[in-house]
């Protein structure tokens, strides 16, 4: 079984490649790509942007086992990624993290059972003066306490 | 009020849009510096501005841009450091969010000073909401006729082009990013070759921080010598600093370069949080080494902090009150570089993940005695031995933090 992308994501491809002097420097923004469309990087996916990129398989791999954002294995609908760098510890990361860790049922690195969360700790998210700080998916959330959790979570479809 | 530089105009709506900015005389300085002035003419200027790297280290940027040979056939490259993963630092995402022109102006004028005709926007994988808007903001500008072919009719061409990272620390420092860049990953490249001969794609390349950048259209508009009198002479300009911890209103603050750091914490951002005691305050990033209560009274630029053996780094400015235990300060930054460390060079991978262990031994109650002197050991066994300066952003925190509070890390250990 290949994988096949919609007509519109390979024009987005063809563009992306045609933005470097060398086809292989476009790995990193097609892994994006490829993620978005399928979810993952699993070997599949490597084959598939190793084959777009005129590169081997092996080259991939080595890449998306680099970068903490590519996921080998499929995350939830949405990846909460809560930061456990210096400034969001002093103001109060353990707790965000304990009260979404019972709230769901999961610790970081597991999905609930209805594949809708996925929880990760992550390094500094860059949004410091927000500090306790998390991402889900790509979108910002800052001064979290337990009444804030509640909300943005409970409004997730 | 102090005169802002960057950040004047964040409040006003819907600034990041090219027509808002062009009602508040966005691209005056573009079309000065490819109008009316030449190359040399503008690398003079920027060497005058003593305009210092705004991503870590403080180098000059006119220096830098000097250094690229000029007589070569191959192309050249400007890279823009928007990685921002110097933990404490935010400033270039509100740049990014709220003036992303004042960037791709700075980014047009450089790329003209040296000669480039091809530059990348390197951002960190999660900022993606923002690398859409400085994407919108490219095609924006294209279509004004700022970016493409002839640039207003100088017969300068440029393209830019957003580069997100995808996690990982290490791809700030310049020469893992130009490895991650051209596709692979992120590990350090040994200097020299400097990457102003030898950068991407083996090609001459400037790399710049976005913040140092974002400075570039106003000292063309209103000059070096403003520029200077706005900071201090050998380090000119503004900085945002962004301060977050334990104080009443974290954010940025965008200062004089000079500016004091007591000032900073107590006049500007409140003072500390429910009437606590200031402990300590690491004033520069998590790299920069850690200066006491008593150590606050200091001017905040790169020469300064560096004879008190700390450094200015991003200007990203953490404050710990009484509160804070330093080991758990000390836990969080060896599991940091530990994870972080690209693995290629033995000091660093070892060095970083033995002082974790030995750290997160002491923080669960086996400490032993000589504990401290072996993460003072492993560390100093960094600094200035390894390929990156990713060791001793390592060492250097964890040094000065071992010598400082050497004896509250004991009260643990007994
Ligand atoms: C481990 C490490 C991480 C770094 N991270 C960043 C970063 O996120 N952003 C940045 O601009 N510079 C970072 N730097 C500094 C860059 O290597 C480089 O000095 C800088 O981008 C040059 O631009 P400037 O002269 O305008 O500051 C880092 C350096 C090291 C050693
Ligand atoms: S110092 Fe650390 S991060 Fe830098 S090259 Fe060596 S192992 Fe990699
Ligand atoms: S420390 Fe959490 S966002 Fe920076």
């Amino acid at each position: 079984m290949s994988l096949e992308f919609s007509d519109k994501t390979k024009k987005t491809i063809y563009k992306i490649i045609a933005r470097y002097p060398q086809k292989e420097a476009a790995l990193l923004p097609v892994l994006h790509v490829i993620q978005k469309e399928f979810g993952q990087i699993s070997a599949e996916e490597e084959i598939l942007a190793a084959s777009l990129l005129g590169i081997s398989q092996v080259k991939v791999r080595e890449v998306v086992s680099f970068y903490t954002m590519f996921n080998r294995k499929a995350v939830g609908k949405y990846h909460i990624q809560v930061c456990s760098n210096l400034t969001c510890t002093l103001m109060g990361a353990d707790n965000v993290l304990n009260f979404i860790e019972e709230k769901l049922g999961i610790k970081p690195g597991e999905t609930t059972p209805d594949k809708k969360f996925t929880l990760s700790t992550v390094e500094c998210l860059g949004a410091c003066e927000k500090a306790p700080s998390m991402m889900i998916n790509f979108d910002y959330y800052g001064y979290l306490d337990k009444e804030k959790i509640n909300k943005i979570l409970d409004n997730l479809e | 009020m102090k005169e802002k530089v960057l950040s004047e105009h964040f409040s006003i709506d819907n600034f990041f849009k090219l027509d808002v900015y062009l009602k508040h005389n966005g691209y005056q300085a573009v079309t000065k510096a490819l109008t009316e002035l030449n190359p040399e003419k503008i690398l003079k200027e920027a060497k005058a501005a003593n305009l210092r790297g705004r991503g870590g280290a403080g180098f000059p940027a006119g220096v830098k841009w000097g250094f690229v040979p000029q007589n070569g056939d191959k192309p050249k490259y400007l890279c823009v450091n928007a990685d921002e993963g110097e933990p404490g630092t935010i400033k270039d995402r509100y740049i990014m969010t709220h003036n992303p022109h004042l960037l791709l102006e700075g980014i047009i004028i450089s790329a003209y000073c040296v000669g480039i005709n091809t530059a990348y926007i390197y951002i960190r994988g999660e900022y993606e909401n923002i690398a859409l808007r400085l994407e919108t903001a490219i095609d924006e500008a294209f279509q004004k006729g700022f970016l493409g072919k002839d640039i207003l009719g100088s017969g300068f061409d440029l393209d830019i082009t957003v580069h997100r990272g995808a996690g990982a620390y290490i791809c700030g420092e310049e020469t893992a990013l130009l490895e991650s860049l051209e596709g692979k990953r992120g590990n350090p490249r040994l200097k020299p070759p400097f990457p102003a001969s030898i950068g991407l794609f083996q090609c001459p390349t400037v790399i710049n921080n976005v913040e140092t950048l974002s400075n570039i259209p106003a000292i063309i508009l209103k000059g070096a010598e403003w520029f200077c009198a706005l900071g201090l002479p050998n380090d000119g300009g503004t900085r945002i600093f962004g301060v977050s911890g334990m104080v009443k209103n974290p954010g940025i603050y965008e200062l004089p370069v000079g500016t004091s750091l007591k000032d900073l914490i107590f006049k500007y951002a409140g003072g500390m949080k429910e009437g606590k005691k200031l402990k300590a305050v690491i004033p520069g990033g998590m790299s920069a080494p850690i200066l006491k209560a008593d150590e606050i009274d200091i001017a905040m630029d790169c020469d300064t902090l560096m004879k008190a053996d700390s450094m200015l780094g991003s200007g990203a400015v953490i404050v710990l009150d009484e509160d804070t235990s330093i080991l758990d300060v000390l836990k969080i930054i060896t599991k940091f570089y530990a994870h972080e460390s690209c693995g290629q060079c033995t000091p660093c991978r070892i060095g970083n993940s033995w002082i974790k262990k030995i750290v997160t031994r002491i923080s669960q109650g086996g400490g032993k005695e000589g504990d401290i002197d072996n993460i003072a050991r492993l560390a100093s066994n960094m600094l200035g031995k390894t390929l990156c300066p990713l060791g001793d952003a390592a060492a250097m925190p964890i040094l000065s933090i071992v010598k400082k509070f050497r004896d509250e890390i004991e009260t643990s250990i007994k």
